[in-house]
């Protein structure tokens, strides 16, 4: 029954539509709409601008660079001319300013892009299971002297810088968040900009901009003061760097308080909970992956110094997992002692490319923390499902 | 379990700036009181002193008495957080807790003060605080989820339901209908109306049809311009409010001629 309607249903309109036949009407011209370039003009005109920048760059010398800069001034011109000319004036200036954002990024991308592919290339070669998990206690210049003559395999690692690495930065960050994270709750939830607030975002401000190296001597003048003159260890380098991280957690720390809604501390006042609670059980929670994520931040930007790690920790060779005796190395002072002093003055490719693949094993632990953090931001996120 | 409330010539400054003058208002206990005025008027700010809310605000202070059965709030001595947790407080804005669970927004009054209650005691105080919200059905096979995750007006019949797990003596709403759609805004006023055998409802509302469905007794707030303390005119039994107002200024309000 169904069917037969829809059968009739359909007889029906394709009867009426033949009944008028409608004749194409002779398409008039949108007076809406303007000049358009194809899509594959840009493309036209990259081509174009690749050849052209090849034969001028060639004109004074052909060089990589010359042939990028001058392709890229030729598309950025000739692209944003011809839209110009066919689009309209308006389209012109938003083709230029595409073009030019773009450029940027790109421009941004080539260093980034550089220093990946330079240290994955060099130090690609080093890594190996002897140089993750042996030190360089015991390797003489003559052990690499008989590697580059006799073609035996390079010995000699960074496991004791890895461990010096994890430990500084972990005892640095067990000391900069706390002290860190306090100063922010009293800045956003006790301060309310008083004098003393003010004077620490202050103080804070000037910390952020302390030189490294005069961090590190800080530390150095600091332990000298309570151990003597020759305290050089782990725990003095993780001070070191803790100056330089608390200005870094207070600042993200402090924004982060700062955006969680006040309905939310007003809420909890409401219900008869005290302020320390409120803090801790509700205005911490809130913001916590965003902390989480800016005191990752933090470690990255600490993790790879390494001027106060050299007045501090020293430079030792073999593996130290006592932060409060002895000397430490880390990644990074590893990284200056193999390529400043070779361990065989002779022949110092195996120190160049140790210092190589510590300067990897240096980014993949940054990348590793940066991703973790990442994930901790997504653990903590307060949750948003049904 | 409710109690009344006596305000005695309060005065509500913003630092210097006088907001509210000289209230003089008994709100009964176990009744429902609307107070209704012009946006700026200063009825959420005078509702905020009812519980020493107010103060939480930089530069806020008050003068004057506010009697909770007979028992000065503001007198020295007095703990702010023993208040509000007798006079409970809801929102404008529903704002349950992003980082908890329906359960635990529930729990949250009890949880946050770090006091213990066994599993049990918080399964039955969760069921009857949202039964008393009447949310329960509509959240009974997901009270783990977040509370985010509710509509608008079942959040905000959430955050009655945190209010009143706590036992409070009175429930202060601040405009609590003014962000949600006619049908939840009746849900809440149902709830208002069933919410008062057992707790003193104050309410701030925009609305003057609301006022007149809720009420009991309203009290109507003016002010004579920008920058002059707001001030209460009338406050009576709603329907002669509503009905036979003594104060010019209310019957031209009431009946829309301004504001």
């Amino acid at each position: 029954m169904s069917s037969t309607a829809t059968n009739q249903a359909k007889t029906t309109r394709a009867n009426g539509s033949s009944k008028t036949p409608q004749a194409p009407l002779p398409r008039k011209r949108n007076s809406l709409a303007k000049g358009h370039l194809p899509r594959f003009a840009v493309l036209a005109i990259a081509a174009g601008a690749l050849v052209l920048g090849a034969a001028s760059s060639t004109l004074t010398g052909f060089s990589i660079a010359s042939f990028a800069i001058y392709s890229a001034i030729i598309f950025v011109l000739a692209g944003s001319i011809i839209t110009t000319v066919v689009e309209g004036p308006r389209r012109g200036k938003n083709a230029l300013a595409t073009y030019l954002v773009y450029g940027a990024f790109l421009l941004a991308l080539i260093p980034l892009a550089s220093v990946l592919f330079t240290v994955l290339q060099k130090g690609l070669p080093g890594i190996n299971m002897h140089f993750l998990f042996h030190s360089m206690n015991g390797v003489t210049g003559a052990i690499d002297n008989a590697s580059v003559e006799n073609g035996t395999p390079v010995l000699g690692g960074a496991y004791h810088a890895v461990v010096g690495t994890l430990l500084i930065t972990l005892w640095a960050t067990l000391i900069s968040v706390p002290v860190g994270m306090l100063t922010a709750v009293y800045l956003v939830e006790y301060g309310k900009n008083g004098p003393l607030a003010r004077a620490i975002t202050f103080f804070v401000d000037v910390m952020t901009g302390i030189p490294s190296i005069v961090a590190g001597l800080f530390a150095t003048a600091l332990f000298a003061v309570l151990l003597g003159p020759t305290a050089r260890m782990g725990i003095v380098a993780a001070v070191a760097l803790s100056v330089l991280m608390i200005p870094t957690v207070v600042r993200s720390t402090e924004e982060m308080l700062k955006i969680v809604p006040n309905e939310l501390r007003e809420a909890s006042y409401a219900l008869g909970v005290r302020k320390w609670r409120t803090i801790t059980k509700v205005v911490i929670p809130t913001a916590i992956s965003g902390i989480a994520s800016g005191v990752t931040l933090a470690i990255a930007r600490v993790i790879g110094e390494t001027a106060p790690i050299l007045v501090t920790a020293g430079l030792a060779n073999n593996i130290n997992a006592n932060v409060f005796g002895n000397w430490m190395a880390t990644l990074p002072t590893f990284i200056y002692y193999q390529i400043i002093t070779p361990t065989s003055p002779t022949n110092i490719d195996p120190s160049i490319q140790r210092a190589w693949a510590a300067a990897l094993l240096l980014i993949v632990m940054v990348m590793v923390l940066n991703l973790g953090a990442r994930l901790i931001a997504s653990l903590f996120a307060p949750k948003k499902g049904r | 379990m409710s109690k009344r409330i006596d305000v005695k010539d309060l005065n509500v400054y913003y630092s210097k700036f006088l907001a509210v003058e000289d209230v003089n208002i008994g709100i009964e206990a176990k009744s429902v009181t609307a107070f209704i005025g012009p946006s700026g008027c200063g009825k959420s700010t005078f509702l905020r002193t009812l519980n020493r809310m107010h103060e939480v605000i930089p530069g806020g202070r008050v003068e004057g008495e506010v009697l909770l059965d007979g028992d000065n709030l503001y007198e020295s001595g007095v703990d702010p957080v023993t208040v509000r947790s007798q006079i409970g407080m809801v929102f404008q804005r529903p704002n349950p807790f992003p980082t908890m669970s329906i359960k635990d927004n529930v729990l949250a009054g009890v949880k946050l003060n770090g006091k213990k209650i066994s599993k049990s005691d918080a399964d039955s105080l969760v069921e009857k605080s949202l039964r008393g919200a009447n949310l329960w059905n509509e959240v009974k096979d997901r009270l783990d989820k977040p509370g985010s995750g509710l509509s608008g007006g079942q959040q905000q019949r959430l955050c009655i339901a945190r209010t009143i797990a706590v036992k409070p003596q009175v429930i202060l709403m601040d405009e609590p209908c003014s962000a949600l759609d006619p049908i939840s805004t009746l849900a809440i006023e149902d709830l208002i109306n069933e919410l008062k055998s057992e707790f003193t409802v104050v309410i701030v509302t925009h609305n003057m049809q609301q006022a007149a469905r809720v009420s009991d007794r309203t009290a109507f707030f003016n002010i004579a311009g920008t920058g002059k303390p707001g001030k209460l005119i009338e406050y009576a039994d709603t329907a002669t409010i509503f009905s036979n107002p003594s104060v010019k200024a209310t019957e031209d309000y009431v009946s829309g001629r301004f504001g």
